[in-house]
């Protein structure tokens, strides 16, 4: 192999070849999905992020969710993700239309959050989960984010954003733990994370 | 296949073979000359990396069992450390090892000076920056969290240019070649110029730059996280390994027919091996199943591989008590056989089951990038720095911490981190255990992954000790090679082999 022009276009091929496999088709096929019509009316699923949420899904991404928790079903069969309550149905290609980057993650040394929004609805379980893990998930390795609260001094009345503090948190006295404007947006991401809409192709 | 820049000397030599062979070592010692600055400067960026990467992991390593450890800090908080880590190693240590490598090989193969090498300089202060502005991004949050390439929009221009300037000088010197045998490691060399920066401008335009939602995000994102170890990492390692081998052992890769199949099976079959990380993820089912095809093809490139080194070995294995090059290398060499072949065994559907989502894939990640690549790099700067700097290693006793710690360290991550994370993975796989007690288990695996790591990290300062001495030119001035066991026993084995630079120099 002393021909310089044949390394080259061998090396050009081969990788020509899985790039069109592996990135262009994928790219072409999911291309055409469309959101689905709902049945009772004209609701249409997946919908785009409110304007809050998607702002959460950015500090999702600021603080590595990703590396911990996965946003995918796996297919009953294989694995038991359904049983878990993960999810009452796998994922599939149209619940990701308007997810950028995509976050499926690719670890679970915490549990899927892929439906987390319709497992937990209480915005205060998540301001106390994410403030202090230990207090809702006894044993949870999941670091504290209390950087994304005040722990202020009651001005006035107290605030309507205030988290709801379970007693042994030895809060002091005339002082609040309130969410910055990024806590508010992530459990606002964190509760939008609802992929039980039955689709067809999940079935 | 002898290797072309270095013949074998013989025993006894005639006048005329005598002034040949000062005519060669003068060209080896002006082409070394040439490459000297910028391969300096990539390799002394590298141990700097490497340094800075080690903070990081075991930062990250601790805060996985003991998440109060430096918690309440949102720079150092896991989800960014974790990928601040990952950059900073990949990134910068080990992209920027290869490099230096590559450029080295590269003029050493070809026979060819560098030529503007000062203008190279240029390219590893870019690399720098960008690793360094885009580690700080991520630690700032600006993150685009995606596996491998979470360096915000404004750092992959940054790196395209400085890789596009190593591909063009790295092209310059081959084109220049007065060598006409193409050796096997210039065909990787090669091949890994021209396939990573292709790879990582399509992927960033496709992913970070101008992205287009939805899922085909995944197969994009995982095409790349194991090319950038196939089509980058692997083709350097096992050029480096081609290179090595042959001139430590002085003696001729085995069989160049196996060499030619290793290659052209690699670049056939790695391409395609991305999408078994998705097995179970909501892509098209065909596509997983070309990955997982694909992946079980690769037991013909890494077996010939195997074979090629081993049989090259055989009967010299005596050598590893002596040379520190050829320890790493081969350490690096059979990791590479071990993790390629756990790779493949891990994209069948019944192993990816327990194993995917656990730390048993991390394990593996590590026996690959460290285990064969980062050790095939330690290998190399030992070989390659005396020759640059015409100062041998300062102390022995260093180089044993840093082979102890770093061979020692990385077994003891791996093993007992692949049984903790295999068994995470059946007690996830019953839905009747409760997924606290699958994060319970893993803690004392994850406690003995921090010691692991910390044996790495004293090998890295030490390793990182001898890098400095050997630039500065401190210790005692020698004028053998630095060797693990007593010199006097490998003589006759060594004499042509690991020649020192005070052999080569005229």
């Amino acid at each position: 192999m002393n021909h310089g022009p044949t390394i080259f276009l061998g090396v050009l091929l081969t990788f020509a070849s899985a790039w069109l496999g592996l990135v262009f088709a994928p790219y072409s096929q999911l291309n055409k999905l469309k959101p689905a019509a709902s049945d009772t009316g004209g609701d249409f699923y997946p919908k785009p992020l409110s304007g809050l949420a998607a702002k959460g899904r950015a500090v999702y991404q600021a603080n590595g969710c990703t590396y911990c928790h996965t946003q995918q079903i796996r297919p009953e069969g294989f694995g038991v993700d359904i049983d878990r309550g993960w999810g009452p149905r796998r994922s599939v290609p149209r619940d990701y239309l308007y997810d950028s980057p995509h976050l499926l993650g690719s670890m679970r040394t915490g549990p899927d959050l892929f439906n987390i929004g319709s497992r937990q609805p209480s915005s205060n379980w998540h301001h106390l989960h994410l403030y202090d893990p230990q207090t809702v998930s006894p044993g949870s390795t999941m670091p504290r984010f209390r950087f994304l609260y005040e722990t202020r001094k009651i001005v006035g009345a107290k605030s309507r954003k205030a988290l709801d503090t379970p007693p042994d948190w030895n809060v002091p006295a005339g002082y609040e733990i309130v969410p910055t404007e990024d806590a508010l947006a992530l459990v606002a991401y964190l509760k939008s994370l609802d992929h039980t809409t039955p689709l067809p192709e999940a079935e | 296949m002898t290797d072309p820049s270095d013949a074998i000397a013989p025993r006894r030599t005639s006048a005329a073979e005598l002034s040949e062979r000062a005519r060669q070592a003068r060209l080896r010692f002006a082409i070394d000359e040439s490459t000297r600055g910028p391969v300096l400067l990539f390799f002394a960026s590298s141990v700097f990396w490497l340094v800075i990467g080690s903070i990081l992991a075991m930062i990250a390593s601790i805060k996985m069992h003991s998440p109060l450890f430096l918690g309440d800090v949102s720079w150092l908080t896991f989800g960014r450390v974790r990928p601040a880590h990952l950059n900073v190693v990949a990134y910068g240590w080990a992209s920027m090892a290869g490099v230096g490598t590559m450029l080295w090989l590269m003029a050493r193969l070809s026979r060819a000076e560098m030529r503007y090498p000062k203008l190279l300089f240029i390219s590893g202060v870019i690399w720098n920056l960008g690793v360094l502005a885009g580690t700080i991004a991520i630690l700032a949050g600006w993150s685009v969290s995606i596996e491998y390439l979470e360096f915000p929009a404004f750092v992959p221009p940054l790196l395209t240019v400085a890789y596009v300037l190593v591909g063009l000088w790295a092209a310059l010197m081959f084109l220049d070649r007065r060598e006409k045998h193409i050796y096997v490691s210039q065909w990787y060399l090669f091949a890994a110029l021209f396939w990573f920066p292709w790879l990582y401008t399509a992927v960033n335009l496709l992913l970070v730059i101008a992205p287009t939602p939805g899922v085909a995000q995944a197969s994009i994102t995982w095409w790349y996280g194991h090319n950038v170890l196939g089509l980058w990492f692997t083709p350097i390692g096992l050029a480096t390994i081609y290179y090595l081998l042959p001139k430590v052992l002085g003696r001729p890769i085995h069989s160049y027919y196996l060499s030619i199949l290793g290659f052209w099976s690699l670049a056939l079959f790695y391409n395609w091996n991305g999408a078994h990380h998705l097995i179970g993820a909501p892509v098209p089912a065909w596509l997983v199943t070309v990955s997982v095809v694909a992946s079980m093809m690769m037991f013909i490139p890494v077996g010939t591989v195997a074979i090629n080194h081993h049989m090259t070995m055989v009967g010299h294995f005596r050598l590893l008590k002596a040379s520190p090059t050829l320890r790493f290398t081969v350490f690096g060499a059979m990791s590479y056989t071990a993790v390629s072949a756990e790779g493949s065994l891990e994209s069948l559907r019944s192993i990816n089951l327990p194993t995917h989502f656990t730390h048993f894939v991390v394990a593996h990640a590590h026996l690959g990038l460290y285990g064969f690549f980062s050790m095939i790099m330690f290998g190399a700067i030992y070989y390659i720095m005396p020759r640059l700097t015409g100062w041998e290693w300062a102390s022995a006793r260093l180089i044993r911490v840093h082979f102890w710690g770093t061979a020692g360290g990385i077994l003891a991550y791996f093993i007992p981190l692949s049984y903790g994370g295999f068994m995470q993975g059946l007690k996830m796989l019953d839905a009747q255990t409760p997924f606290i007690d699958t994060v319970r288990y893993t803690i004392p695996f994850l406690w003995i992954r921090s010691g692991a790591g910390l044996l790495m990290t004293v090998g890295h300062l030490a390793f990182a000790v001898l890098f400095v001495m050997n630039i500065l030119k401190w210790g005692e001035r020698r004028t053998e090679p630095t060797l693990l066991d007593d010199p006097a026993e490998y003589a006759r084995e060594l004499a042509a082999a690991d020649a020192t630079v005070v052999e080569e120099t005229p």
